[in-house]
């Protein structure tokens, strides 16, 4: 069947901000289908609201806009675009939900309408709706876990009756299994059905006989309009039934499945897709069977791409989101060419020659009051894959793609914190799924415990134990070699099971750079295969390739001159998706001029990750070892010519390796200039010979040296560790107590080998705090001619104190005037000729009353890069990309490339952070300046108030039209407060308030409506007793100083336990009840990116 | 296990090419056969024991292989008749529930050599652009190696069929129709599926028209089997006896078979079908199945032009799948439908085999 020509213009709805359980892969599926049907001659209208998305460059639809991903504002971009169809089923969980709240309202899929492709409405409902879908599947003959579904707390008491603990509570209608959990005990229970129901956007929960324990499989399924259907791969978890699959360790293709019973699996699969009526497209179905008995039982199916999609893709290399948006226009499998062998059809099912493995990534360290044990709902915040020819290897390359200071499994530094464990600590431990599972299972083996013993303790498949075994054994043989008589032939024996000349070197005791040396010299060099689809039947066109060590390597010769582009690795707090972007536009930017490109990274969710993306694609981890070998390999495949290295494009993962990398292959700012700004010392001296105040502070490496630098610049004072990102373990000190309690802790990271650490090497960076300073961040480009370019300066809306990343910023800013942002570009661009920059640097300045402090300054790319592009119209990655390989801007200018910023007075464009807290109610929503933000939203509008209030909407914070808002504030923003409550009072709303804000407002004449008690005096009425009792519709609270276990901090929890609205800094307030204001005269309005830009 | 448990040995190819590995099931000093790979990711024991693999070396694209072990459900005849395997990686524990031995030690018991540790891909990629192609692999010298594998006849003009065939006749009970099936090289769940619709009796290959029309089956089944259909040229003969007598129905050689007996040709593919993953379209309803696929020889339509009406492509690269004779109850196809190991898509065809008998009979 051909493409659909009854339809000329498709809305794609993308997944909107990264969330936990909703990452770069919607940017990946929403980028293939957007070039997709752009390709097919579509008109293409896009809708999202994240700005660090490759997808919504404006070159990758007709039109984007980045608005808020609401079902109001969808409806509106639907009216003005009357769009002849919706594409829902590439955006996610957001995509869905916004989708199915449009079709509830009779805005899509129903005459008259916008038609629903991909997915209609009743094919959702009946995935989506447990309820349905457990019927569905009964219907066809598929077990199910025995349930009952319960819409109040009374009900799921009935259903927990009748079949009996352990159950498993799930939410309907949620993305990453938010709000599931097992529940063991009466009470537990009782905790988690309420939590299900609050979770749940329509108060249902699914209560199912827990089989936690079984083995967990999913299939990756595409089906046709005609009917035909295929398995794109099969996935088997690591951890058994009980953990969340997006948190745990997963590999591909299914290990331990005889064929039988796998393809009794592929028959039950296209069962469901069937019955659930997803007509076109890729849906993925999970399975749990009883290992004792082979008994299948299906567990849910998503009815849309998905992350484990994303991972399919990756791992077989097809690309499901690409033909699942040609399927949604009609087209079948069989008249789709697979672009990996040409020659083929894409109506097969893929086969590998090779085993994949993938990990997640947690930030728990970030996140105080968790308890770091992973369950049915979805806590990671990224992923790395590996690809290896067998599972050893390959889990070995996943553990060192993580980047969390481990080498391997084990056989590294870090497995001395196992010392002090006894073998029952451990196996006790193992019971217990956290992150560090794999590797006390890994010393347990060492230690010589038997399989049955390990399995019986964490139900690990044996199969898997024995493969880790098979590594453990290994160990034990290299302890008992020397470095100095190995034979080639024991080289590869241990190179193949995934050893690292890191591991290596720590077992010998020797230094990395010998184990290499050693290793070459004895001839043994990694071989590159190709991911092809169809383990080498037909011969493949893309070249997308993994180590591994074989008799044959693949890698094609060609004599163009080569850039290597090294990714960012997995996505974590503080470097995700915009960093990916970065990459993305290098190599577009390259390709374009001429370049043959070559991407680096271990992230199946990115599109740098796409093997179209790049000329070719390692996917590998991002250490000095694996980096250098891509690095050798390309070498000699281009008649022995250095390719050029990027490093400075995705964040702190390839800058760290800039040291390790011949300085003459690295494009741009040499690693002398980062060092020159990381370097505390070299840096000052920088700034005062530009004559550029600082805050004053200084560099210590014991509590001893801090204390001194105290003593000089008083409290409070700003600790961090040098060379992170994020802000990790960053803190605000006021006092001794706290001072001596930061340094322990930061000293803690070193010796569990984590990043940072307290080193001579990484010292800790203690600088005076300035309190109610305006935090400003300046994007810029600097060439071989000293023509600096200034991208973007933003201001921060919360004042210094406040990650930056967590902060909401705007562009232009708003109340600085006007000659300071002079005094701010002229230093940016002394700075930068001073640090000899080639290509893009940041730089960060505090504000206080008329005094410009420099912070610090980066000359890499920074996570507002993306964000000043959309809101410019400035290519900024692109551009830097090209200078950094020898361009100039006024060649760039010329070439086209090079435009003039569109942002002039007329438009706003606010970056609102996204927080992860509704998956933590255990921990303080405050914001500080440790960074917890996992994603961004971006507000463009007429107004400061119309952009910040939409970029509240879009952030997930919907701020209320009428109600009570809760006010509590810290002394030193009471004042501030006045005008909050007096714009509030104006706006018709009531207002509560804390004892101590209800008396000083009084004063001005502001007399609340409703007083609270503290919470901790427990009298009468207290501000939780109001939230839990749906009487607040907004929260503003403020953090006193920062402390324990306060008021505030109850109050908070609270809030995001409840799903209020809330704000936690008085500047986020006043922007806020801006925003009302001036959303109450004008109802929002929607624009896109082409008109913004003009173009 | 030290380094000493190791029991080297190399696979070396007609052409020189020379792969190391380590000795696995059945000891042997040289094993040889004609080399060709498989890329299921599971069901190795079901091509284990395929009769269609004899004279051949299977070579396993995965490279974990053994991971859940054996059980003699999963056997596709009674003893292996592959000459020898060859994998990346041995899988030295097994894990399964249905598992009763291991895959080595399955190897071992029923005589059957291996090699493993071999770059498997690196392997096939030679297979692929060069064809099919004899080898000999085993403790040996590499002299000695490529002696017996450019001494190995391989698989063309081979009658293969006589050494995989079935002595004696023997029943299987089955459904309420009665069909007589020709073991070229039968697999166990053909039978299965097969029993299902009928109750079968299995006859050798050299069983001639008149003892199996005596027999007055409902329809006479033509099996898989080893190698190439010209070398079995009695078969051709019985078959051509039997078209238009009874409702035949035909899977891979005995597709093959019943073209060459309605005068069309076969030829050899360059590295064959060997995999589960093959698309092919029914013509008829425009419907993809994805199937099993074992075979180096293939049937060319153009030579049956008017006698029968093709009736499945492979979408790969375009040879035929299947086909109907248009003058009398019969048709065939190349794949394999029972699909042991494989997907499930093709099984209407036992179906439809029902149905021909049955209107047959009307």
């Amino acid at each position: 069947m051909p493409r659909r020509d009854d339809l000329s213009s498709i809305l794609i709805i993308g997944s909107g901000p990264i969330v936990i359980g909703q990452a770069c892969e919607f940017d990946y599926s929403g980028t293939q289908a957007c070039r997709v049907l752009k390709d097919e001659g579509y008109r293409v209208i896009l809708a999202n609201s994240n700005p660090a998305t490759i997808m919504t460059d404006p070159d990758f639809a007709h039109r984007t806009y980045i608005e808020p991903l609401t079902w109001e504002v969808v409806a509106r971009i639907i009216e003005r675009e009357r769009p002849d169809a919706v594409l829902p089923t590439l955006g996610g969980q957001t995509g869905l939900n916004t989708a199915m709240a449009l079709f509830e309202r009779g805005l899509v899929g129903v005459p008259g309408t916008p038609e629903l492709i991909g997915a209609n409405a009743e094919a959702i409902a009946t995935a989506e709706d447990r309820e349905k879908f457990k019927e569905a599947m009964i219907e066809i003959g598929l077990s199910v876990p025995r349930s009952g579904i319960a819409h109040t707390v009374d009900e799921a008491r009935g259903v927990m009756a009748e079949i009996g603990l352990p159950v498993i509570i799930r939410p309907a209608y949620i993305l990453g299994g938010r709000g599931t959990g097992i529940a063991s005990t009466a009470d537990e229970f009782e905790r988690l059905a309420r939590l299900g129901l609050e979770a749940s956007p329509i108060s249902e929960i699914l209560i199912e006989k827990s089989i936690a324990g079984w083995k967990e499989y999913e299939l990756e399924v595409m089906r046709d309009r005609a009917d035909n259907c295929v398995i794109i791969c099969s996935i088997e978890n690591f951890d058994p039934m009980g953990v969340h699959t997006g948190d745990s360790i997963t590999v591909a293709p299914a290990q331990t499945l005889s064929d039988v019973e796998y393809q009794r699996m592929r028959d039950a699969a296209f069962a469901c897709i069937r019955r659930v009526g997803v007509e076109t497209g890729g849906s993925n179905v999970q399975f749990a069977v009883d290992p004792s008995t082979g008994e299948q039982v299906v567990i849910e199916m998503n009815p849309r791409v998905s992350r484990s999609s994303a991972l399919a893709s990756k791992a077989t290399g097809f690309p499901i989101a690409k033909i699942a948006a040609k399927l949604a226009i009609g087209y079948t499998l069989d008249e789709i060419p697979n672009d990996i062998t040409r020659m083929t059809p894409a109506s097969f099912e893929p086969t590998i020659d090779y085993v994949v493995t993938k990990i997640p990534r947690w930030a728990f360290e970030k996140l105080p009051g968790t308890s770091g044990v992973l369950g049915t709902q979805m806590q990671s915040v990224g992923e790395v894959m590996s690809i290896g020819r067998t599972f050893p290897e390959s889990l070995q390359k996943a553990l060192r793609s993580l980047e969390q200071g481990r080498a391997g499994l084990n056989a590294d530094a870090a497995e001395k914190q196992f010392d002090d464990l006894s073998d029952d600590d451990l196996l006790a431990r193992i019971a217990i799924p956290t992150p560090e599972r794999i590797f006390q299972i890994g010393e347990l083996l060492r230690r010589g415990l038997s399989i049955e013993a390990i399995h019986e303790a964490c139900r690990v498949d044996p199969w898997f134990l024995d493969q880790m075994s098979i590594l453990i054994e290994e160990r034990l043989r290299i302890e008992t070699m020397s470095i100095d008589t190995l034979e080639p032939r024991h080289w590869k024996r241990i190179k193949r099971l995934g050893f690292s000349d890191a591991q290596l070197a720590h077992l010998w005791a020797r230094n990395e750079d010998e184990v290499r040396a050693a290793r070459v010299a004895a001839g043994v060099l990694p071989t590159y295969k190709t991911v092809d689809t169809c383990s080498a039947e037909f011969a493949a066109e893309t070249p997308y390739h993994y180590s591994t060590y074989e008799d044959e390597s693949e890698i094609r010769e060609s004599d163009r001159p080569r850039v290597v582009i090294l990714g960012s690795g997995p996505n974590r707090i503080g470097q995700g998706i915009e960093f990916d972007y970065c990459c993305v536009h290098a190599s577009f930017a390259l390709r374009d001029a001429g370049f043959e490109t070559v991407m680096v990274n271990c992230n199946p969710e990115t599109v740098s990750t796409d093997y179209d993306t790049s000329d070719r694609l390692y996917f590998e981890p991002l250490t000095k070892e694996d980096v250098m070998n891509v690095i050798e390999a390309e070498t000699a495949a281009s008649g022995g010519r250095s390719p050029k290295v990027i490093v400075s494009l995705g964040g702190q993962t390839p800058l760290k390796l800039s040291g390790q990398i011949p300085t003459e292959l690295i494009a741009g700012t040499s690693p002398s200039s980062i060092d020159l700004a990381e370097d505390r010392e070299k840096w000052n001296e920088l700034c005062d010979r530009l004559r550029i105040p600082q805050p004053p502070g200084g560099t210590a490496v014991n509590l001893a040296e801090a204390e001194d630098i105290v003593a000089r610049v008083g409290f409070p004072v700003l600790v961090r560790p040098s060379y992170v990102l994020g802000g990790r373990a960053m803190q605000i000190v006021h006092d001794r107590d706290h001072l001596a309690r930061a340094m322990a802790e930061l000293s803690g990271f070193g010796s569990l080998g984590k990043e940072g650490g307290l080193s001579a090497e990484r010292p800790v960076l203690v600088d005076r705090f300035l309190e109610d300073a305006t935090e400003v961040d300046v994007d810029a480009i600097r060439d071989h001619t000293g023509e600096v370019l200034i991208g973007g300066v933003m201001e921060h809306v919360e004042e210094a104190g406040v990650h930056s990343g967590d902060s909401a910023c705007a562009i232009p800013p708003q109340t600085l005037p006007s000659w300071v942002v002079e005094v701010i570009r002229a230093y940016t661009e002394a700075i930068a000729e001073a640090l000899d920059v080639r290509g893009l640097i940041n730089v960060q300045y505090a504000v206080a009353g008329t005094n410009v402090f420099v912070i610090e300054a980066n000359p890499r790319a920074s996570r507002t890069v993306p964000f000043v592009a959309k809101a410019t119209g400035v290519p900024l990655a692109k551009v830097a990309t090209r200078v950094m390989l020898g361009a100039t801007l006024a060649e760039l200018r010329s070439e086209g490339l090079l435009v003039d910023s569109v942002l002039d007075g007329g438009r706003v464009a606010i970056k609102e952070a996204v927080l992860p807290f509704n998956r933590f109610p255990e921990v303080d929503t405050a914001l500080g300046p440790e960074m917890r933000s996992t994603g961004e939203v971006m507000g463009i509008d007429s107004s400061f108030g119309r952009a910040f209030y939409k970029a509240e909407l879009a952030a997930g914070t919907v701020l209320p039209n009428s109600g009570t808002v809760f006010l509590s504030l810290a002394d030193s923003d009471k004042p501030a407060g006045i005008v909050v409550a007096k714009h509030l009072r104006q706006l018709g709303f009531l207002v509560a308030a804390t004892r101590g804000t209800a008396d000083y407002l009084a004063r001005f004449g502001l007399a609340v409506d409703r007083t609270v008690d503290k919470v901790s005096e427990q009298a009468g009425e207290t501000a939780v007793d109001l939230i839990a009792g749906g009487a607040i519709s907004f929260v503003i609270n403020t953090p006193q100083g920062r402390g324990g276990r306060t008021d505030g901090e109850a109050i908070r929890k609270a809030a995001n336990m409840y799903r209020v609205p809330s704000v936690t800094t008085v500047e986020a307030a006043l922007a806020a009840v801006r925003g009302l204001a001036e959303q109450w005269d004008h109802p929002i309005d929607v624009c896109s990116l082409q008109e913004h830009h003009g173009r | 296990m030290s380094d000493g448990e190791i029991t080297p040995a190399h696979l070396v190819l007609a052409d020189g090419s020379i792969f190391e590995g380590e000795a696995i099931g059945a000891p042997a000093r040289v094993t040889t056969g004609e080399v060709v790979f498989n890329t299921v990711l599971s069901g190795y024991q079901e091509v284990v024991t395929d009769p269609s693999y004899a004279g051949q070396i299977v070579t396993f694209t995965y490279p974990h292989i053994g991971n859940y072990g054996t059980t003699s459900d999963d056997d596709e005849a009674a003893r292996p008749f592959c000459r020898g395997v060859v994998v990346r990686d041995l899988a030295r524990r097994a894990s399964n529930h249905r598992s009763t031995s291991s895959l080595d030690s399955m190897l071992s018991s029923r005589g059957v050599s291996g090699i493993a540790g071999v770059d498997t891909r690196r392997l096939t990629r030679i297979l692929r652009d060069t064809g099919s192609m004899s080898g000999a692999f085993g403790t040996g010298s590499y002299e000695e190696l490529l002696a017996a594998a450019r001494a190995e006849t391989g698989t063309d003009g081979v009658d293969l069929v006589s050494t995989v065939t079935t002595e004696r006749p023997y029943h299987v009970e089955g459904g309420a129709l009665r069909v007589v099936a020709f073991d070229f090289g039968i697999k166990s769940t053909i039978l299965r599926c097969l029993a299902e619709i009928a109750t079968v009796d299995v006859v050798p290959a050299s069983t001639t028209a008149a003892e199996v029309l005596a027999m007055k089956p409902d329809g006479v089944f033509l099996s898989n089997g080893p190698g190439d259909p010209s070398a079995v040229p009695y078969a051709v003969e019985t078959i051509r006896d039997l078209v238009g007598e009874v409702p035949l129905f035909g899977i891979c050689l005995g597709h093959q078979l019943l073209s060459r007996s309605l005068g069309g040709q076969t030829f050899k593919l360059p590295f064959g079908h060997h995999g589960g993953n093959h698309p092919v379209r029914h013509e008829a309803s425009g419907r993809i199945e994805i199937t099993s696929q074992n075979h180096n020889f293939c049937v060319d339509p153009e030579s049956l032009e008017g006698r029968v009406e093709v009736t499945h492509l492979n979408l790969n690269d375009h040879t035929n799948e299947g086909m109907r004779v248009l003058a009398a109850p019969a048709f065939s196809v190349q794949y394999h439908p029972e699909a042991g190991p494989g997907p499930h898509d093709s099984r209407y065809l036992f179906d439809e085999f029902a149905r021909l008998m049955t209107e047959g009979a009307n």
